[in-house]
Formats: C-alpha cells, structure tokens, sequence
C-alpha cells in the first residue's frame, strides 16, 4: 500500500470520525439524562446543515419558520398541562421561551439574511435558528411521556424522525446543497494538507469532549442530569426539575447535531435525508461506547470513521454494510461480558 | 375452543368479502397489502408485545423470504411451491444468526442491534450482483395451481388470507401451551422463568426465528403478488413501519396484528390520496403526517388499539380451563439416603467490597423446617439466591443429598427437586393465576413449541394444567384460579408463588417471606400448609419477619446477621441467645 493513500485515507477517517464522536456524544448525553435514544439527532445534522447553506445564499430557511410552529404547539402543551395552576409569571415565562424567542429569530434572519453576510454569521444564526427546535421538541413529544419505557421513547423517537425528515424534504427540496467553508486556510504537513476546516472539527470535537466529560463527572449541575436519567420520581424528591433537565439536554443535542451539519457542508453535499445515515454512524460509536463513557463514544467513532474511509477506498460498494456490521461483534462482545444481569426492566 | 372460534369467524369473514358485489377491486389490493403486513406484525407481536424483545428488523427478513424465492424461480426455474420452503428455512438460518449474536443482549441494545443488521442488510440486498443490485429481480412467475394462475390481487387474495389465518391459528396456539407460558414468562425477567428450569435463552432464540419465518412468508408471498422486488421494501423505514403496526395494534394481541395492518395500511393510503389536495405541491407531507399520529397515538394510547377495543366487549374471554387428567408422575423420592437434604458449607458471595454472605454454613434434613431469620440486610435473600443458582458464590460449596450444586444455573437446581418463591412476587400479571402457576411444572411437561402450533400437545397439557389446578386447590385460592395474577392482593399473590414453587413437586420448599402481607387467619392456613408438606415428606427453608409465625412453626432457626451466622438452634435457644437480642434490639440491649 501506497503511504500517501495510507495517509489521506487516516486523515479522512479521522476528519469525519471527529463528526460521528459529536453525534455520538450527543447521543450519549440525551441517553443519559431522558432515556431517550434520540434516532432525529441526524435531522439536526441536516437541519443545520441545509439552514447554513440556505442562508450563504441570502434565504430565509423554513427552519426558522418550524422553530415558531413547533414554540407555539409547545406553548399550547406548556398551558394545557398546568393549566390548574396559571400564574402570570409562568404563563409570561412560556411565552417568552416558547412564542417570543422563536418569533425574535424569525424576525432576525427575514432582516439580516443577506449573500454577502459573513460565514461566521450564518454559522451562529444557523445554531440559534436550530436549537430551540430541540427544546420544543422535548416539550412536545417526550415530555409528556417522560416516564414511558425506554422503547416507547425509542419508537417516539422513531415518529420524529420521520416527520422531520419529511419536513427537510419540504423546506429544502430533493435537490443537495453545499455551504461554504467556514475558513480558507490551510495547514500543509508533508504530503497532506489540512484544511483549516479540518482542524475546526478537530477542535471543536476535542473541547466539546472534553466540557461534557468535565461537565457531568465533576459538577454538581451534571451529576444532578445523571441522576435524572436513573430515577426520575428521586430525582425530583432532592429538588431536580426533571422536565427543564431533559429539555436542557436535548437543546445541547440539536446544538451539536447543528455544528456537525456545518461543518460537514462545505465537505459533502447534504441531502434531506443524509442526515440519517451520518446520525446512525455516530449511533454505531455511542453503542461501542456503551451509551454512557464519552471518552470511548469518541475513540470508537474516530475507529468508525477509519473503517468507513478504508472500506470506502478498497470496496467502495460495501461501504454501509461493512461500517453497519462493525457494530455486530461489538453488541455480541458486550452479551458475552455481561450475562443476563437484567432483571424487572418494565 | 373459545380462542379458535373468531379465528374461524374471521377467516369466514375474509373469505366472503371479495364475492360481495361491487367492491372496488382497488379494496382488494389494499387488503392483499394488509394481509402481508400483519403476517410481519403478528411475528412482532410474539418477538416484542409478548417477548419484549424489540426488532426494527424484520423488514430483513421478509427480504429473505423474497429474494429467496425471486432467485430461485427466476434463475433456476424452481416452481414457487418448492421455494416456499426454501425462504421459510432461508430466513430462519437467517435468524438463527443473527439471533445468537443479538437476544441475549439486553435492555435497549438488542432494538439498536436491529437496527444496524437491519440497514447492514439492506444495502447488502442492493449491492449485491445476486440479488440483482438497486433494480432487484423482476418477471416472477405467479403462485398456481395447476393451470389457476394467481395474477390478479384478487386470486393471490386468498394465499395471503389464508396464510393470516393460519399463522394466527398457529400462533394463538403456541401461546397457549407449556412453551407459551414460558414465552409469556420472558418480559418480566428471567429469574422466576429460569428457577422452574425454563431455558430463556432458548426460548428467546425460538420466538425470533418464528418472527423471522413469518416475515419470510410474507416475503414470499409478496415477491409473487408483485412479481417483482427491489431492496425498498426491506430497508430499514419499512422495518420500523412494521413495527409501529405491531405497537399500535397492541403489542401482545395477536388481532392487534391485523388491526394495527388495517389501520396503518389504509392510513398511508388515504394520507396519499388526500394530502396533495390539502397541501396543493408539497407532496411529502405524508411521511410528516405519518410520524406525527405516531408519536400522537403513543401518547394517548401506548399499550395500543386493541386492548381498548376488547375493553369494549360485553363479556371477557376466558383463559384456558383445566380439565380432569391422569396425574403427573410424582418424583421418585430418595428415601435411603440419610444426608442431610440441603449442606451449605462456608458459603460467600461479595459484591465488590461489600460481603453479603460470609462463609454461612448451615444444613436442612429431610422432613424439617428451618427457618433463616436476620435484621433487613443480613443477607437471608441472597442466600437463596446461591442455594437456588440464581447467584454465582464468591467461595464455598452447597450441595443437595450429596451431589455438589455449586454454582450450578438454576434450572438445574430445580430438577433436583428444589423450588422457592421470591421476596418480590415474579408472577406474569396479565396471565391467569392457573397459567402462572402451570409454569412451575414445565419441567414435568414435554411438548415442544412444533407440537404446541399444531396442537398435538393437548395431553400433555391437560395434565399440567390439572397439577396447577389441584395445587392452587390445596393453597385454597380456587376462587381466583381463572383471575389474573397481577388482579389479587400482594399477600395472595405469594400464595399463588406458593401453588407455582408446588406444581414442581419439590423436596425442598425456600420460601421469602412467604407470611409477609398476610391476615392472621391466613398465616395460621399457611402454617397448616407447610407443616401438612413436612408431614407428607418435604423440607422448607423459609425467611420471614414475623416472629410469631417463625417461632410456632420453625424447628429449627438460623440467625444471619450482616451475612454472617450468629446463632442456630430451636426456637427457645434462639431465642434467649444474647446475640440474636443484640441483634434485633441493638447493642444496648
């Protein structure tokens, strides 16, 4: 084999290896604060991806227009729901959050969407257009189902996908868009040159590890998160808001699926259903991970990345189906070290 | 009888509805479509509703079954008869497969190791040269017999519904019979199922190749009413579809099956035909649609339509009667020996640093009862647990009339004629308490899941069921044997635990807490109970709070406390022993 091959394959591996350890970093984390194994996180990707193109190019995407619909659906819910106990402060309070933040970001893109805004602009509208859509989210559909088994949040969860799938198709068209790089620069390293957005992956991958771990090993706040996703009613015994937890998490969640899409516009052509395919790659490497370390999610979706961009180079064909079994010896590996120690899981 | 008679009516039903004049003949199509995704779902309802194992796979494994059959008419020019059994075997292989690989996970890995053997295969399926790439197979030959050629929906109409019909047959069947109980037993843990020598992982094995080969029928059946097939239909949205049919028809109700096909099937249609006329160019909405009334109908109705359906029926079907039968054969009892029955000796478990048993060694003879009693904590549960094989010991040895059963997995345990109940009951709620307790003789019945589909196990299990009835009859909850387990009083269920441990003919009995939960008059009944099993040959080790019953009852006590043995004797000695005050009252005292 031809070093310089060896090489950009590794480097491309790594490159969209970096991409599946967010997504399976946010996986992790809505799983371990809802339960909740989060099959959309790919229509973040999406979302966010087709958002940033949309907007290099002077749109308005409908995105924001979901993010309003869904705030006032999630309005109605909040209301109905406490509707025995009203008060001007929390009635005021959610129509803040949920009608009056989605409309402000409404009416900012319609004013500043423009060709000739900057990429790092559209970059951080794109993030605050897509985020609350994951909140909202929460409110709607798990919320009220917060203590359902986990596979009832997983065929949810499954629910959700396809309608925002759907959706994608109906903002953004079948047609695949790309996005600008967020930075041209380049570093060349011998025979391989990284783009600078390369190392804003590799960054942004690396701190957003780091803060997690940092985040529910050593803070109060985070153990608190993590000890909703045990015991929700002993959580809310010690004072914990389980409800404003899990729509916390899954805010992070459409943030890092966000920042994923992204980054990989400029790279790939994003399609309303790509999504998908990216997310589950990150499934693969939070499942390696066990769905709990954060450390290992990463290694294993820098492993899957690799897998990917060899078998992509030596069978180009077999691709999905190689990366999709890598995942068999993994869950057959993981039977075998804990035996039946299940017991009561209803 | 009561279980067969709408599946009777039913295929009476089906069979009639395309002989009414004037109907569309575009209805029959959808019913063919509905036929073949209930045969997936009805798979599902057994894998998932009543197995809790969940698959978003299936879809695989239709595609088995079809391109199975597509390859071997279109290539090799097999009739489609002879490659029926060809894709039933097909995609059980399949299943065994992957089915070793993924049912014993556990928890919510096994639904996401669906998914990834679920897309594996799909793109498997459009990759490969074999199963002719993305464009699939076309030119099919139709199902016939003889010169009747099925090309049209409505003459496949009748394979397909006669197929439903007797897959639901079948089904409804294996449900009913000894490996159906133990099927049944598998959602609520293994632990009770194991400890009355039910192989779980067997069983888990057996209901996904069933599953597998259902959707292999299906695929079969649907590769000669379309005459054609391309991976689509066998990629993984349509294995999560499936799968929504099985929850929202009822996960559990083999009619859910086809109500959940019913309704979703035409739900798509109708979102087809009429959301272009809402949303004039958006043609995607469908799918937008489709997920939102998931995720709505989870939220109003999670255990499914059907449950709410039969709610609505005037009367409640009934479960299984028991019937006069020859009694089981009891168990040749080991007279000569003069052992003692149960010797633990120096027995530890540690849970990392925590040490719950340490180094117990106690004894139980024949025609004894022994009672093991301990402040909370002291480590009495656990060591049932390690008598029982439910737990592996950290050192030490327990033996049974001599034969060392050290580690040994419960369902051995139990053949040597050991049977317990558990601190926290593990009944099945939703199965009748004389079906519960039948699953305390599985290891006194032989027929396996063939015999059970095909309902050749009747003798065998009337005979079960009339050593359940007559051991529920001797517990003296005969009045309740045809209510649901989980419908009774937590002290009566114990007593149904009881009539369970009973059913296996034991030698020795292990009760927890067996009084906790219970009125006086009923405790005095328990007592009499277990001194009538004594007096009749059997051992009882017995944990329990209240002193007073342990204290009248007991021969013999064995004091733990923070799993350690700090005193054992008779009643009296026990109970002016310093240690066992001190233990109960604090060190003041």
């Amino acid at each position: 084999m031809d070093t310089t091959i060896l090489l950009f394959l590794l480097q491309d591996g790594i490159t969209n290896g970096a991409i599946y350890a967010l997504l399976g970093l946010g996986l992790v984390l809505v799983f371990a604060v809802t339960r909740v194994i989060l099959i959309p996180q790919g229509e973040f990707v999406t979302f966010g991806a087709l958002t940033y193109a949309a907007l290099a190019v002077g749109k308005v995407p409908g995105t924001a227009r979901l993010g309003v619909i869904l705030g006032l659906v999630a309005l109605a819910f909040d209301l109905f729901a406490a509707r025995n106990k009203l008060t001007v402060r929390t009635v005021a309070r959610s129509a803040v959050v949920y009608a009056g933040l989605p409309l402000a970001i409404l009416g900012i893109a319609d004013a500043i969407a423009n060709p000739q805004n900057p990429p790092a602009l559209n970059f951080l509208l794109s993030l605050v257009i897509v985020a609350p859509i994951g909140l909202y989210l929460y409110r709607i559909v798990y919320q009220p189902i917060a203590h359902a088994s986990v596979l009832v949040l997983l065929i949810a969860s499954v629910g959700v996908h396809l309608a925002l799938q759907g959706l994608g198709l109906v903002f953004f068209g079948p047609e695949g868009l790309r996005g600008p790089p967020i930075s041209e620069t380049a570093v060349t390293l011998g025979v391989l040159r990284i783009s600078g957005q390369s190392l804003g992956i590799y960054a942004i991958t690396l701190t957003l590890i780091v803060a997690l771990w940092l985040f529910f090993g050593r803070t109060l706040y985070g153990k608190a998160l993590r000890a909703t996703a045990v015991n929700r009613l002993g959580a809310r015994l010690v004072g914990i808001r389980t409800s404003l937890s899990g729509q916390l998490a899954f805010l992070l969640a459409a943030v890092i699926g966000a920042v994923s899409g992204i980054l990989i516009v400029p790279v790939t052509t994003i399609y309303y259903d790509t999504g998908f395919l990216i997310g589950l790659k990150g499934f693969v490497a939070a499942i390696i991970g066990g769905l709990v370390s954060y450390p290992l999610t990463a290694i294993a979706a820098v492993l899957v990345g690799i897998v990917e961009a060899f078998s992509s180079f030596y069978a180009s064909n077999y691709k999905e189906v190689i990366v999709f079994t890598l995942l068999l010896p993994v869950l057959v590996l993981r039977s075998l070290a804990a035996p039946a120690v299940e017991e009561d899981h209803e | 009888m009561a279980q067969r008679l709408p599946i009777l009516l039913f295929a009476l039903v089906m069979a009639a509805i395309p002989f009414v004049p004037g109907i569309p003949p575009f209805w029959i199509v959808l019913l063919d479509n509905i036929g073949l995704a209930a045969l997936v779902a009805m798979g599902l309802v057994i894998l998932t509703g009543v197995g809790g194992l969940t698959s978003f796979g299936q879809a695989a494994f239709c595609g088995f079954g079809a391109y199975t059959t597509a390859i071997l008419t279109t290539s090799y020019g097999l009739s489609p008869w002879l490659s029926l059994p060809a894709a039933l075997v097909v995609s059980g292989i399949a299943a065994v497969i992957l089915g070793l690989m993924t049912v014993r996970l556990s928890g919510h890995y096994l639904p996401l190791g669906t998914i990834a053997w679920g897309i594996s295969l799909f793109y498997l399926f459009s990759k490969l040269e074999l199963t002719g790439r993305n464009d699939g197979i076309s030119s099919i030959p139709p199902l016939a017999i003889g010169a009747f050629e099925m090309r049209n929906p409505n003459a496949i109409y009748f394979a397909i519904w006669l197929a439903v019909v007797l897959a639901a047959l079948i089904t409804v069947n294996l449900l009913d019979s000894r490996m159906g109980r133990a099927i049944r037993a598998l959602r609520r843990g293994h632990i009770a199922a194991e400890s009355f020598g039910v192989q779980t992982a067997q069983a888990k094995l057996l209901v996904f190749i069933y599953a597998a080969v259902l959707a292999g029928l299906s695929g079969w059946l649907y590769a000669h009413f379309q005459r054609a097939v391309n991976p689509t239909p066998f990629g993984p949205h349509a294995g999560i579809e499936y799968l929504f049919v099985a929850v929202l028809g009822g996960a559990g109700h083999v009619w859910g099956a086809v109500l959940g096909a019913g309704i979703v099937t035409m739900l798509k249609e109708a979102l087809q035909s009429y959301l272009p006329l809402l949303f004039k160019n958006e043609t995607q909405f469908e799918i937008v649609v489709f997920g939102i009334l998931l995720v709505a109908l989870l939220q109003l109705a999670p255990n499914g339509l059907w449950p709410r359906l039969l709610a609505l029926l005037p009367f409640k079907p009934r479960g299984p009667q028991p019937q006069t039968a020859p009694a089981l054969p009891a168990r040749a009892h080991d007279t000569a020996s003069t052992g003692p029955l149960l010797r633990i000796e120096k027995a530890r478990k540690q849970f990392g640093g925590v040490v719950a048993v340490n180094d117990v060694s106690f004894e139980v003879g024949t025609r004894e009862i022994v009672a093991l009693i301990g402040p909370n904590g002291a480590g009495k549960s656990t060591t049932f647990n390690l008598v029982t094989g439910v737990l592996t010991t950290t050192s030490g040895r327990i033996s049974i009339l001599g034969q060392d059963t050290t580690d040994t997995p419960p369902q051995k345990v139990v053949r040597l004629g050991v049977a317990r109940t558990f601190q926290h009951v593990k009944l099945v709620p939703d199965m009748t308490v004389l079906e519960n307790v039948a699953i305390g003789a599985h290891l006194r019945g032989h027929a396996g899941a063939i015999a059970s589909m095909l309902r050749l196990d009747r003798g065998d299990e009337a005979k079960l069921l009339a050593e359940a009835a007559r051991q529920i009859a001797r517990v003296g909850l005969t009045d309740q044997m045809h209510q649901l387990a989980g419908s009774l009083s937590l002290g009566q269920q114990r007593i149904v635990e009881i009539a369970r441990a009973l059913c296996a003919d034991p030698i020795l009995l292990l009760l927890d807490e067996p009084a906790a939960g219970l009125r006086h008059q009923e405790k005095q009944q328990l007592a009499g109970l277990l001194r009538q099993l004594r007096d009749g040959g059997m051992s009882v080790l017995l944990v329990e709070h209240d002193m007073g019953f342990v204290m009248n009852l007991a021969e013999r006590i064995v004091v733990l406390d923070f799993g350690t043995r700090i005193a054992e004797g008779t009643p009296e000695t026990v109970r002016s022993n310093p240690d066992v005050i001190r233990a109960y009252l604090g060190g003041a005292a």
